[in-house]
């Protein structure tokens, strides 16, 4: 297992310094720079901060620059061209933990209510249990939330007054947004679930453990759910790399100090140091939430081995 | 031990779940303490006045630092501020400030004239400020700021002693005074700032709680990214008797909705704006507290003058005289914006425009005609150029509207994200542009001053050697009637030529709790916290 992982993290290697190449290229090929505003200061004034920055070097040079800084770690120390008194480090350190927590609240909510909803349904297949969570489920798949969040927070924070309708202070204000982005999630999970337990219950092993009489709540929670819910555990890593990176409208609606929502902001203000700290800082969640994914798969699939070609 | 593994991975994630559930502090109301929490649109970018460039940081700096003069909160006119008082000499070149004895910074120590010295350095350090160009009326100024003077002691800014501060100017500037509630001529700490880095570095840490020290009715309490940024009462400002407030809650809300729902649940004092299709119905149902008040700003359309066929003066014509301001001002932007048939917003600083377009739909056929286009046959292909803004594009599509009904003309919409179309603008890539400008200070020169032919904010292609010599006329007149007479003919110029296309006067919107005493609507949207007080 250490061999697998080792393996992976090696891969890894090229893949991160060809995501940040690109990232650079991507970057610097879009028209407008940090100091770009409508109220434009003198030319000189201009000149002077790009030489300040280093933007008045060769691109090659930049990008010297730019790799060296990342890879001896250097980067967590680059000044934030918007906010003059942070750098990608103050930034990211006091918002990631709270876009992290949300994204686990979410995946918490969405599992929670989505293989509960998918398992019942797919044990009452073709009932109103079934028919109603896979209706709801659809729906939840299909309402954005840009849609869903501003309505939750009219029901619950306008007319009812029981929630607070922005903020990140108390618990209270931590329900809307992780319904708001983990109902999309859970309908999806609650297909999945439903899907897999169908397949996994026609199998002959469970028609075997009844057929010896094993009672019918240890032959699901036992013997059933660990196949059944294979798909949502494959698709909970990508989910998870999904809910951090994708929180930008939620943090938005509730006023999440988040880092989903600075991410989004970084690219419309060209603070290139930023957009680098956070697209580094997230590809390292999407390898390590994949890497996680991959071996939790092998553990509970007794078919899979790790090493084997697959 | 598969099984094992499982059960210790999920046992792992509850525990670390659980922790950070059980781990959230619950909020703490505001108690006995007057605390005022405003919406502030965006998270300020810096709230060091050197480097500051926006609204919302403009919100937050008024509130910690306070410059020479500072505006009367209700007709904004300089009163005293840091200066105590101040002499103008005859030829209205020279200004001698007093500084009054009892200023203090937040931490004690005294506002001297010398920490003026160094802070005008500071702003007009080369490659510092984004808006030193506010300073350049002061002789030399502009020299040092591009580099081309190095001796910062030929600049007309002298502590003759430690509360007497001598400013000289390069030529009468009667709006001098103005230019000093801007921001990027307040004061700010030397000793202070040379502990944190250098004098000169933008990414200077100073600002940051704990560290920052300012001489305004508060100082900064504390700053969450992101969150929310705290200031509190400083007991070392010199009127601190008047100051009501106990704290100022900033919140940066960049979404309007959200803002407006925080507004109904009382949560906020202050929305930084209105969602512009709620305007209407919060007029209606809450009068009150809506407050929808004229701005110094305008909204309008550049057009490309080295482009075909934004080139002839007849086209442009023709294009501006057949849009109904009437209508898009009642149907499209619907927030009692004031149609604009010239550049300067009305009564700015007491001028009126005289300047308008005379003409109707037949005369801007005759003029399309005359151009080559007749019924608007073999007209160019050209866009409108415009950034990402659902306003933008209606305004936008109504235009494109109004000009194929009357001219029967086809033009395209060019929707671009912010950065990039400032890039096309600035590179004259574009036919017709959307455009606004808000002014820096209270007087036609900001808005006028912008289309010389050496303005980086002209953008236009539009160089005129006559234009440019009556702006630098005005600029060294000091009489201010004659003064404004000067502009006046700048500003026919300007329309004559049909350089730009005003389409109205924007509008200050905030909802304003009624609980809310001593804040006055004015045209900078400028409010002055030290007067306000909050009434149950």
């Amino acid at each position: 297992m250490l061999k697998f992982v080792l393996k992976r993290l090696l891969q890894a290697i090229p893949v991160l310094l060809i995501l940040m190449t690109l990232t650079f290229v991507f970057m610097r090929a879009v028209p407008g720079g940090p100091f770009d505003s409508e109220k434009q200061a003198p030319e000189e004034v201009i000149a002077a901060l790009n030489a300040r920055y280093n933007f008045d070097k060769p691109m090659h040079v930049q990008y010297y620059f730019f790799m060296r800084d990342l890879v001896t770690g250097d980067f967590i120390n680059w000044p934030s061209f918007k906010y003059s008194n942070q750098t990608v480090l103050s930034m990211i350190a006091p918002q990631l933990p709270r876009t992290v927590e949300l994204a686990i609240y979410s995946m918490i909510y969405a599992l929670l209510i989505g293989i509960t909803a998918g398992v019942i349904a797919a044990l009452k297949k073709n009932t109103y249990l079934d028919y109603g969570p896979m209706s709801l489920a659809m729906v939840g798949v299909c309402v954005p939330s840009v849609l869903m969040g501003p309505l939750l927070a009219l029901v619950f924070g306008v007319w009812l007054e029981v929630l607070p309708v922005a903020g990140w202070d108390s618990w209270a204000h931590k329900i809307l947004p992780t319904i708001t982005l983990g109902s999309a999630i859970a309908a999806y999970v609650a297909r999945l679930s439903r899907g897999g337990m169908l397949e996994v219950l026609n199998q002959d092993y469970i028609r075997t453990a009844r057929a010896k009489g094993v009672p019918e709540n240890k032959v699901i929670l036992r013997h059933s759910l660990k196949g059944g819910l294979l798909p949502v555990v494959n698709y909970t890593a990508p989910a998870m790399a999904g809910l951090l990176g994708g929180s930008f409208v939620t943090e938005t609606i509730f006023r999440v100090p988040g880092i989903g929502r600075f991410y989004v902001e970084s690219v419309f203000n060209r603070d290139y140091t930023v957009i680098a700290g956070i697209t580094v800082l997230f590809a390292f969640f999407y390898i390590g939430s994949n890497l996680i994914a991959d071996v939790v798969t092998v553990l509970m699939n007794p078919r899979l081995k790790f090493g084997a070609k697959t | 031990m598969m099984k094992r593994n499982v059960n210790r991975m999920l046992s792992a994630l509850l525990i670390i779940s659980g922790l950070t559930f059980f781990s959230c502090t619950k909020s703490n109301p505001d108690g006995d303490k007057k605390v005022y929490h405003a919406g502030n649109g965006a998270e300020p970018a810096s709230i060091d006045p050197h480097i500051a460039t926006g609204v919302p940081e403009h919100h937050i700096m008024v509130a910690l630092f306070e410059g020479l003069s500072s505006p009367e909160p209700k007709t904004l006119a300089p009163s005293p501020g840091a200066a105590e008082r101040w002499d103008i000499s005859d030829d209205l070149k020279t200004y001698t400030f007093y500084l009054r004895k009892d200023g203090k910074w937040s931490d004690g120590t005294p506002v001297t004239a010398q920490d003026f010295v160094f802070s005008w350095m500071r702003s007009l350090a080369p490659g510092l400020s984004e808006y030193a160009y506010m300073l350049y009326p002061v002789k030399n100024a502009e020299e040092f700021n591009l580099g081309k003077l190095k001796d910062f002691s030929k600049v007309g800014i002298q502590a003759k002693d430690d509360h007497t501060l001598v400013v000289t100017l390069k030529a009468a500037t009667p709006y001098f005074l103005t230019l000093l509630h801007h921001y990027s001529t307040w004061p700010v700490p030397k000793a202070t700032i040379e502990k944190y880095g250098d004098w000169n570095d933008r990414n200077n840490t100073w600002t940051q709680p704990g560290k920052i020290v300012s001489n305004g009715p508060f100082k900064l309490k504390a700053h969450e990214l992101n969150k929310k940024l705290v200031v509190e009462r400083n007991p070392n400002y010199w009127n601190a008797s008047i100051v009501k407030l106990d704290e100022i809650h900033f919140y940066p809300t960049t979404d309007l909705s959200s803002e407006e729902r925080e507004f109904r649940t009382g949560k906020l004092h202050f929305t930084y704006e209105i969602p512009a299709h709620k305007v209407q119905k919060l007029v209606e149902e809450n009068p009150e507290e809506t407050r929808i008040t004229p701005y110094l700003g305008t909204y309008f359309y550049r057009f490309n003058v080295t482009k075909k066929p934004m080139n002839d003066v007849r086209v442009r014509k023709a294009l501006a005289l057949t849009v109904d301001r009437e209508s898009l001002v009642k149907n499209v932007t619907r927030a009692n914006q004031v149609p604009a048939y010239s550049f300067v917003p009305p009564d700015t600083a007491g001028y009126t425009s005289e300047n308008r377009l005379d003409g109707n739909i037949d005369d801007a056929k005759k003029l399309l005609a005359e151009a080559g286009y007749p019924e608007g046959k073999g007209f160019p292909k050209v866009d409108i150029l415009f950034n990402t803004h659902d306003l933008h594009k209606d305004v936008a599509v109504a235009i494109q509207q109004m000009w194929k009904k009357n001219l029967g003309i086809d033009v395209g919409l060019n929707n671009q994200e912010w950065k990039v179309y400032l890039d096309t603008e600035k590179k004259l890539n574009y036919n017709v542009s959307r455009a606004g400008w808000i002014g820096d200070y209270n007087d036609p020169n900001t808005f006028l001053d912008m289309f010389t032919s050496y303005s980086g904010n002209n953008r236009t292609g539009w160089k005129n050697k006559e234009y440019d010599a009556l702006i630098g006329k005005a600029s060294i007149t000091g009489d201010q009637k004659e003064r404004y007479s000067i502009l006046q003919q700048a500003e026919k110029m300007l329309i004559d030529n049909m350089i730009v296309l005003p389409l109205y006067t924007y509008t200050v919107k905030h909802m304003v709790s009624k609980k809310l005493t001593g804040y006055h609507d004015n045209i900078l949207d400028t409010h002055m916290y030290q007067y306000m007080d909050l009434k149950e």
